[in-house]
């Protein structure tokens, strides 16, 4: 396919893998912030290309994750009233709340919970249901974000009354600095490809500004991949850190300016929790006033108890790139992916996930 | 959830696009992006249009990596 099947060329990767043992010197730590990077570097077997002294570790990008567990039981809460369907993203399904409570769960207990693949589908339900309140569970980082918000505005300009967000959308940045705040040890980043076509690589300058860490912005493919660690062990040798585009087909500085506009237009940023990362300032999205009769949170109030963890799911852990999850107990044997403990385990790009899947191809 | 894939546009009615990627064809919306014609390629993530993609390809890669195996051949 276009824009793939190049990007996965055999010689092309050796060439590149080449290069990189030519260049690196010494011991370099890179973070792929992204899921959806971690879930490529395993599938790809990455790894195995690079030279022992370069070592990638996953970062806090799968929205999925970083979702903490009382946006779970906000959401079976609404899932238990009468005359609401709740619409989700298929990963959202499965993963446990407090007390291993899944919307599964709620589903199977007869609440009307369905996967959508879009934000536009939970509007379809919304216009076919005119009798219920559908509420569309908005995750995701700044990729998803501007989708929710083209659907929140359709609402409101159609007077769909009956359809709702409740948003626990994200912003990627506050998340790096606070992982460089707390001390992990990086030389640099893999910055999320998806989230810069739409912010721009510009987002990310104040790292290496503020915090002398590169970022070089990374495709999904084998060869994006590894010409980014290239660039980015480049960098670390002239210790010349700064914010670099490799995915250049779909990145550019500024971004997408579309639909940075209509994601401003309808969210203001709040703080907000991650799993794993505590509460991070301004990291969050939440709907502004003039769209609040769409907004299931201040339309419909509920009261959410949450419980607190049980203790032995390190994915908090995992999440900054402290540990691995060969470090959990738990890890392939009372969690696995058919009875995931943690939201880690859950995700296709959950790092849990992907190294279970992965594993055996990747030694 | 995250995936997001590269797709030509096939047809556009509207605010709505028929894209395809590899012969399978979805619909996209189109709220997101300027411009978008029959033809080009776009991402394709959660049921959006979320930017163009370039005609960039995997043989510029390897134009750099000519030049950085041979470091000479740039100056000729
Ligand atoms: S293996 Fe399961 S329990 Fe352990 S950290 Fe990963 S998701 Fe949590």
């Amino acid at each position: 396919m276009k824009f793939i099947d190049g990007y996965r060329d055999r010689d092309l990767t050796d060439r590149l893998a080449r290069q990189i043992r030519k260049a690196a010197a010494g011991t370099y730590t890179f973070m792929e912030v992204c899921g959806g990077h971690t879930a490529a570097i395993r599938r790809f077997g990455i790894h195995s290309l690079l030279p022992e002294g370069i070592r990638l570790i996953s970062g806090p990008g799968c929205p999925v994750c970083v979702t903490g567990k009382g946006f779970v039981d906000r959401l079976s809460v609404y899932a238990g009233l009468k005359d609401v369907i709740i619409t989700l993203y298929g990963d959202l399904m499965r993963i446990p709340g407090s007390g291993g409570r899944s919307l599964e769960k709620a589903r199977a207990e007869g609440a009307d919970v369905r996967i959508v693949f879009s934000s536009l589908d939970a509007l379809s339900t919304a216009r076919n249901n005119p009798g219920k309140k559908v509420i569309f569970a908005g995750i995701g980082f700044e990729t998803t974000a501007p989708g929710t918000a083209a659907a929140l505005q359709i609402a409101y300009r159609e007077n769909i009354s009956n359809f709702m967000v409740i948003s626990a959308h994200k912003i990627m940045p506050p998340a790096m600095e606070a992982i460089l705040k707390e001390g992990t040890r990086l030389n640099g980043f893999i910055c999320p490809g998806h989230v810069a076509a739409i912010t721009g690589s510009g987002i990310f300058d104040f790292i290496p500004r503020n915090y002398g860490i590169g970022c070089v912005v990374s495709g999904f493919e084998p060869a994006d991949i590894l010409l980014s660690v290239l660039m980015l062990i480049s960098q670390v040798n002239a210790n010349q850190p700064s914010t670099e585009i490799q995915y250049n087909r779909v990145v550019t500085e500024k971004g997408n300016l579309v639909a940075k506009e209509v994601m401003n237009e309808v969210f203001e940023s709040c703080d907000t929790e991650w799993r794993g990362l505590g509460l991070i300032g301004g990291s969050g999205l939440i709907i502004r006033k003039k769209y609040e009769r769409h907004d299931a949170e201040s339309v419909i109030q509920v009261k959410v108890v949450e419980s607190p963890d049980d203790g032995h799911c390190i994915c908090g852990d995992i999440l900054r790139g402290l540990r691995e999850p060969s470090d959990c107990g738990l890890f392939g044997k009372a969690c696995n992916p058919g009875e995931p403990v943690g939201a880690c385990m859950v995700s296709e790009e959950g790092t849990c996930h992907t190294w279970h899947k992965y594993r055996l191809s990747d030694g | 959830m995250c995936l997001s894939i590269p797709v030509r546009i096939i047809e556009i009615e509207g605010d709505t696009a028929r894209v395809s990627a590899g012969g399978t064809v979805f619909t996209a919306g189109l709220q997101l992006v300027q411009d978008a014609k029959p033809g080009d390629y776009v991402l394709l993530h959660a049921g959006f249009a979320i930017q163009k993609i370039t005609d960039e390809e995997a043989s510029e890669i390897l134009s750099l990596l000519d030049e950085m195996e041979d470091p000479d051949k740039k100056q000729e």
